[in-house]
């Protein structure tokens, strides 16, 4: 009798975003092959189009309101993955904005770059719904592995080798690391889902050393990812040798997966073993915020100190895992915790994305990201300057930009936990958001009180879709410092809809 | 009227963006555009301020009157609450008044690099964030009122500063956001342990009642730092010095008749009303403090060689006298505050202008430099004796109304303070007053009695300007008007603050 496969019944519905986003890779290799060369611009068109097209099934599942669950279970369309598919596309739309005249002028592949991005923004989609240990790592590895051909675009530039090579040596050991952890997770539970493993490992009180080493290597290799301390020595490097808007992307997009298979690994694969994570995760975060900013305190090129404002910012986002189990149930329990978190995505997300394009605009005249290169630049592109002033003191935390709000949820978290180990964390926190402000500010100081390096000093031309980008960014960093309710819903209804 | 009166505040604190935006639109070549944009921003919302003025009841001073009560942050319960009560309405006043002149001031005055667009911008925009904290109620609001005057004070000292501008810029700015960093972790835990709610009406009917006495205190104490630093109290006042040292004329004048009133105002609206039974504890601590401010204030004073230093420092004076009214936690103690913060507010305010407009002239500040102003320039020169005058607390000019009661309400502190402690403080300030005669009467000796400098006798000094004189007729009208009629802001403050201080049980 010949074995009978019965097809798992698909909600084409629930798949529509992932689906939209891989007719653009058919139609962006179509393109590329179609085309020749003087058609290539169509290819960032194309992708444009395509990741806003891909907004569309999202905000209409948003309207249809309805918790998805398929395959079971492994896969949950939830406002959770929502909200995060929604900032996936946004900020991959708005690297697209920022790549296109990089990407045409630098005479590297355009096709190829936009199938990679677009790539990797799937893969992040697929995150932002993975709810089992296998669909997870699928998402990690289909996110990555274009990740890493993208940090080393610029072939024939050693720091760009440098870079991907980096990133991607120590992203493949990351996720060795993380694999061997979970099928440790997976030996003890018996299941890959992420109810099923939380449920076992609350009861398996029995095999607490399996169980231990099982979390504690997941969470190292998330660490990799997000680059926290003492997991960060990759980013600087790749950072500063990737193209610069690959740069933005991994600080903002890579970053925020990283946060988002976190968020489902803790809150659902390992609650009940706060034990284990909790003191793990607030040696994380201080760490990370301290020494992020500790060192970003002595750079001297913006996307370094970028690259280590953005370790430092990453510190901020891991407290909330730090005390989220000593949150009452009545206000919210873990929820709150990720509430906080995707608060401060969103709205980091803006900020950076923007800092980034700052820096882009700078260098097309400038050619160096070096902060000398700044000096003046308020003299001969005052809009631009503003922009940067915006853009770095949003991320200081300064109100009324975006970022003091972002701040405040997670300072909100913390006290919300209460416990001594969480207000000692807060006050962590506090005295490096005032370390922080000292580099932040040595940026705009540059900018706006020293005279610039060279005399000649044109106006800097910003191109049409660098511009649109900047001001997505500004707009979002402007609006949301006003308004942090629009956002603060966004976060708050951004719960995880299965939860054991 | 209703509909004016709902939007009155509103336009109150945002009018000055409005324009701000304007100007951003105006090419950076139309000077006099940018000028008066500013000016006519500055003017109609002290129009705004004057309607407010006009329509407050006054027989109900202790209650908040304009009130705007609207959903700002709904995740965090925090609310756009705005309202103004007897304690905000001459501070928010002096703000919007002290801008216009600044404006006028700076008509023939903008420091080096000009650029008058951007640096009218930066007055407007921290208008805004000084408007909007006299306003707020609702802590969350306040935070971030408070915290958007940083931005603007920070670049208009680094710009336009003088020559250690950078360093006094960040250290201003450092100083000020490590207060306001354990400040917020105040009002969170205030809002946790309150009955979840940033609105401070609210959370002085409850928190007390709420929070446990050991909380309180700590919570206090993270209130203490940001507002002690604002104030600023020795021993956090080191930034102040070089901050005013350095900053342009009009950021010295804002930073001293506003800014330093943020933190005291904070005190008398925030940290003694929602937590009366901490700021019982810490009384004794930060009278202290006050105390020695006054000392060190004026010992700082009489070591300076630095005119505007010398000013700055007799500003870390005069705010201990503010704090030690605020201390003694009576209601006529913190009344006195209240008139010292505005009078502080107008005389040194004025002071600072004196001060700019000598070194436009002198190019130089060293008071061994400088001397025979009365011959030179007499006009400005006997401006300069009216200021030292009115700031050395002269009976019948407005410093005298916020010193004295401040010193005898020591006498008799509130119920439960020790009088002891409080009658030496109250000692210790009285002879800080014999100072700041000696050291106002010796800065005005210096500069402006005797005969000019070898190095100037042969310079031609010119006379005040019409801005000069269109900005600092109405400050010293209102300081002689003060000094002569006080009940006029005693009247209106005195209802509020005994609101305030009622939480304390009964006051003085």
């Amino acid at each position: 009798m010949p074995a009978v496969f019965d097809a798992p019944g698909i909600d084409y519905h629930a798949f529509a975003p992932e689906i939209v986003l891989v007719t653009t890779l058919v139609l962006l290799l179509f393109v590329d092959l179609v085309f020749e060369e003087r058609g290539r611009w169509a290819s960032s068109t194309v992708a444009g189009i395509g990741l806003l097209a891909a907004v569309v099934p999202v905000l209409t599942l948003a309207v249809d309101g309805a918790d998805r669950s398929l395959f079971a279970g492994a896969y949950a369309v939830d406002n959770f993955a929502l909200v995060l598919k929604a900032l996936f596309l946004v900020a991959g739309y708005v690297t697209v904005l920022i790549s296109t005249d990089y990407v045409a002028e630098g005479d590297y592949y355009e096709g190829e770059y936009y199938f990679m991005l677009v790539s990797s923004l799937l893969g992040m989609t697929v995150m932002a719904s993975a709810r089992d240990l296998v669909s997870i790592f699928v998402a990690l590895e289909l996110l990555s592995i274009p990740a890493y051909l993208l940090a080393g675009w610029r072939k024939r530039d050693l720091r760009g080798n440098e870079a991907s090579l980096k990133y991607y040596l120590l992203g493949v050991f990351a996720s060795a690391v993380m694999l061997y952890g979970m099928s440790l997770v997976f030996g003890v539970s018996g299941s890959t889902l992420l109810s099923d493993v939380g449920e076992a490992l609350s009861r398996g009180a029995e095999s607490q050393p399996l169980i231990t080493v099982g979390i504690v290597f997941i969470v190292v290799g998330f660490a990799f990812k997000v680059s926290a301390v003492p997991f960060h020595t990759w980013a600087p490097d790749t950072y500063q040798g990737a193209p610069t808007p690959i740069t933005a992307f991994l600080s903002v997009a890579s970053k925020a997966a990283g946060f988002v298979a976190l968020v489902q690994l803790v809150f659902i694969g390992f609650l009940g073993r706060e034990d284990v994570w909790a003191p793990m995760f607030w040696v994380l975060t201080a760490l990370t915020m301290t020494v992020g900013n500790l060192i970003a305190l002595r750079q001297t090129n913006v996307v370094r100190l970028l690259a280590y404002s953005s370790v430092a910012q990453a510190g901020f986002m891991l407290a909330p895992f730090a005390v989220a189990a000593d949150i009452p149930a009545d206000r919210g329990g873990v929820g709150a915790a990720t509430g906080a978190l995707v608060t401060y995505l969103l709205i980091y997300a803006g900020m950076n994305l923007g800092a980034f394009a700052v820096v882009m605009a700078v260098a097309r005249r400038t050619r160096s990201a070096e902060i000398d290169a700044f000096r003046g630049l308020f003299g001969y592109a005052p809009a631009l300057a503003v922009l940067m002033v915006i853009f770095v003191f949003a991320l200081a935390g300064i109100p009324p930009l975006a970022g003091w709000y972002a701040k405040l949820v997670v300072f909100k978290t913390l006290l919300d936990a209460g416990s001594v180990a969480a207000v000692t964390l807060a006050v962590v926190a506090a005295v490096n958001s005032v370390i922080a402000l000292f580099y932040y500010a040595s940026v705009a100081r540059a900018m706006v009180m020293e005279s610039p390096a060279d005399a000649g000093s044109g106006r800097v031309r910003v191109p049409a879709s660098l511009g649109a980008a900047l001001g997505i960014c500004a707009l979002a960093t402007l609006a949301f410092g006003a308004f942090p309710g629009l956002i603060a819903e966004l976060g708050d209804l951004a719960l995880l809809g299965v939860l054991p | 009227m209703d509909g004016l009166d709902d939007i009155a505040l509103t336009a109150a604190v945002f009018l000055p963006l409005v324009g701000a935006a304007a100007m951003m639109l105006t090419p950076r070549e139309h000077d006099t555009g940018h000028k008066v944009i500013a000016l006519l921003t500055t003017l109609v919302t002290l129009a705004v301020g004057v309607y407010l003025l006009v329509g407050f009841d006054y027989g109900r001073a202790d209650v908040l009157q304009f009130d705007v009560n609207t959903s700002w942050i709904d995740v965090i319960n925090s609310r756009y609450i705005l309202g103004v009560d007897g304690i905000s309405l001459p501070l928010l006043l002096l703000s919007m008044f002290v801008c216009v002149l600044v404006v006028i001031y700076s008509w023939n005055h903008f420091p080096e690099p000009h650029n008058p667009k951007a640096f009218l911008i930066l007055i407007l925009v921290l208008e805004t964030g000084m408007n909007g904290t006299f306003v707020a109620q609702d802590l969350i609001l306040f935070f971030v009122f408070f915290e958007v005057v940083l931005l603007p004070m920070y670049f208009m000292i680094g710009v336009w500063g003088g020559e250690q501008r950078q360093y006094a810029a960040i250290k201003f700015f450092l100083f000020t956001l490590f207060g306001s960093a354990l400040m917020i972790l105040s009002f969170l835990a205030l809002f946790f342990q309150g009955g979840q709610t940033f609105a401070i009406a609210d959370l002085v009917a409850v928190a007390s009642d709420n929070i446990p006495r050991s909380s309180q205190l700590l919570i206090f104490g993270g209130l203490f730092m940001g507002f002690a630093i604002k104030v600023p109290m020795f021993p956090f006042h080191t930034w102040l010095p070089d901050a005013h040292t350095q900053a342009p004329t009009q950021g010295s004048v804002i930073l001293a008749a506003i800014l330093l009133k943020l933190g005291t105002y904070g005190f008398v609206r925030i940290a003694i009303p929602i937590l009366p039974e901490a700021a019982m504890a810490w009384a004794p601590w930060i009278g202290g403090l006050a105390v020695i401010g006054i000392i060190y204030g004026a010992l700082g004073c009489l070591a300076q060689s630095d005119m505007k230093r010398l000013i700055a420092f007799s500003s870390v004076a005069h705010m201990g006298y503010v704090m030690l009214g605020i201390a003694t936690l009576t209601e006529f103690g913190i009344n006195a505050a209240v008139f010292g913060m505005v009078a502080h507010g107008l005389i040194t305010g004025m002071l600072f202008f004196v001060a700019g407009s000598v070194k436009d002239r002198f190019h130089t500040l060293e008071l061994s430099r400088l001397g025979g102003l009365l011959l030179q320039s007499p006009r400005m020169g006997w401006i300069l004796g009216f200021c030292a005058m009115a700031s050395l607390g002269l009976p019948g000019l407005a410093g005298f109304w916020g010193e004295f009661p401040a010193i005898l309400a020591a006498y008799n502190p509130a119920e439960g303070l020790s009088e002891v402690l409080f009658r030496t403080y109250m000692v210790v300030a009285a002879v800080g007053t014999v100072f700041a005669a000696g050291y106002l009467l010796w800065m005005f000796q210096r500069t402006a009695f005797g005969t000019p400098r070898e190095e100037f006798a042969q310079a031609r000094i010119p006379g005040m300007h019409w801005p000069e004189y269109v900005a600092w007729t109405p400050m010293l009208i209102l300081i002689v008007v003060l000094g002569l009629f006080p009940g006029l802001l005693f009247g209106l403050t005195t209802d509020a603050v005994g609101g305030a201080v009622a939480a304390l049980g009964g006051g003085s």
